[in-house]
């Protein structure tokens, strides 16, 4: 029998008996944040691939989610921070180990950038819109000549924020199941994956719908390899992953992992995607929101069980 | 210089007055602890073994902690001290979350708070609080690069180990065992 106890006493808020100092305003953020670089980074691929007038709903219209989702996501954020008299500190510096640094330089970025394209193509909702000022209007010009230099601005700042998200937990010695890279390529992925979704919710036109349902089917799998992937690494690793991937292998999360993640959210969807392809004629909007759903899950049971997960001692 | 600490498990009694003399000195805040004592129990009656073991922040050479504070409010100071700004901390928790031995906590005030080393004391030539009120005199304290610190020495005669060296943070709390 081995028994640990602490017996001076710890009870430190948010952190014993297990840490628990993100709650709900994380994996928000998390999800609006992927939800956002998946969009825009449609819009700027295929703006660049010069097919803005092919998927106008992709390249012009979803990306207005992106602001709306950046500002949530920050406000989210920010209502996070403990000592918020000294967020600016962040943009003080820049330090390249600290996934959290360079990240909130990149949604500086990324946040930027999507009002611009916004603003770009705001004519798309209000077709009689006008700047008012002139200043407003000259920077509309301005922009305008350099819109293919912002699309890749977009496009490779949506792939870094997409990875961000991932990375962002995986930096951390301390909790086994977010120590692992593969988190990169699965949050961007899970993002790319909803940004595609809500390309197709929102789309009119059946031959974009269609692009955007393949995609999204590619993605998903891309996914499942991906989870499957995370779970190969983690039991053939030391014994803190193994017993961090016994959380979704029996433990406490495993129900709601596998139900609202990997079912509703990935295999689902999948399946009805590929129903689509075949020429079923499936409403759109179950799996787009499906997928929109299973990928918000993803992040809520990754924040929490990994803040579960710990080094045994 | 590079300051470290030496617990003997053999000599601590889990009296806890380390805990006591740290918040009294540092102004803990209530509810709080800057270092605690751990019991482990191993075997079966009649055979068992117990260890004690004053634990804390452990200044970590590779200190995750460091690597993961976004605006640089952690950081290792001259002696290999790990400490936090609280008016450059922005109380986003990262450091809390990186941290494998659970050290430190978001001080109610906003910023994150942890064990300093006493380094006000340090920087005036005395011991840690919970060393110098240690009943047993089970800690000790001093800088490793100094052959003939007490933790040097003591390092040099006994066996001794760190907490989770796996997780490659380069511990600088020391357990004689």
């Amino acid at each position: 029998m081995n028994e640990e106890l602490i017996i001076s006493g710890r009870e430190n808020l948010m952190v014993d008996p297990h840490l628990h100092i993100w709650h709900w305003p994380i994996p928000l953020y998390l999800f609006l944040g992927g939800l956002a670089a998946g969009v825009l980074f449609f819009a700027a691929l295929y703006y660049l691939m010069g097919k803005e007038n092919e998927y106008r709903s992709a390249v012009r219209r979803v990306p207005f989610i992106a602001p709306i989702a950046l500002v949530i996501g920050l406000a989210a954020l920010f209502y996070d921070l403990r000592h918020k008299a000294f967020f600016w500190q962040l943009y003080t510096t820049i330090r390249i180990e600290s996934p959290m640094s360079w990240g909130a330089w990149t949604l500086l970025v990324i946040t930027t950038a999507s009002f611009i394209w916004c603003a770009l193509h705001i004519r798309e909702f209000f077709p009689n819109w006008d700047w008012k000022y002139n200043w407003l209007k000259e920077l509309e010009t301005f922009f305008s000549k350099y819109k293919k230099q912002l699309a890749w601005v977009m496009l490779i700042f949506a792939i870094i924020t997409g990875v961000y998200t991932g990375i962002l937990l995986s930096a951390f010695n301390a909790r086994p199941l977010w120590n692992t890279s593969v988190l990169g390529p699965l949050f961007l992925a899970s993002g790319l994956s909803a940004g595609a979704a809500a390309i197709v919710l929102a789309s009119k036109n059946r031959e974009e719908r269609l692009l955007f349902t393949k995609i999204d089917l590619i993605i998903l799998g891309v996914e499942l390899f991906l989870i499957v992937h995370m779970f190969m690494g983690f039991l053939a690793s030391t014994q803190v992953q193994i017993e961090a991937a016994g959380l979704f292998l029996g433990g406490e999360y495993t129900m709601v992992f596998w139900i609202f993640v990997v079912v509703i959210g990935i295999i689902i969807p999948g399946v009805l995607d590929l129903m689509e392809l075949r020429g079923r004629h499936i409403p759109a909007i179950i799996p787009g929101v499906l997928v929109l759903f299973g990928s918000l899950m993803f992040r809520f049971v990754f924040v929490f069980a990994g803040q579960v997960s710990r080094w045994l001692y | 210089m590079r300051y470290a600490m030496a617990v003997d498990t053999k000599k601590c009694v889990g009296c806890s007055d380390c805990v006591v003399a740290c918040q009294t000195e540092n102004n803990v805040p209530i509810g709080y602890c800057r270092d605690w004592v751990v019991e482990v129990m191993d075997g079966t009656y009649p055979q068992l073994e117990i260890e004690l073991r004053s634990e804390r922040c452990n200044h970590c050479e590779n200190a995750p902690c460091v690597r993961c504070c976004p605006t640089g409010a952690s950081h290792i100071v001259d002696g290999g001290i790990v400490l936090v700004t609280p008016n450059k901390c922005i109380g986003c928790g990262a450091c809390i979350a990186s941290c494998p031995y659970d050290a430190r906590y978001p001080h109610p005030k906003g910023y994150v708070d942890k064990c300093t080393f006493c380094i006000h004391r340090v920087n005036q030539g005395m011991k840690p609080a919970c060393v110098a009120v240690c009943p047993t005199k089970c800690m000790y304290f001093g800088d490793l690069d100094d052959p003939n610190s007490e933790v040097s020495v003591v390092l040099k005669k006994r066996k001794y180990k760190t907490l989770i060296p796996e997780a490659g943070t380069k511990p600088h709390l020391y357990f004689l065992i």
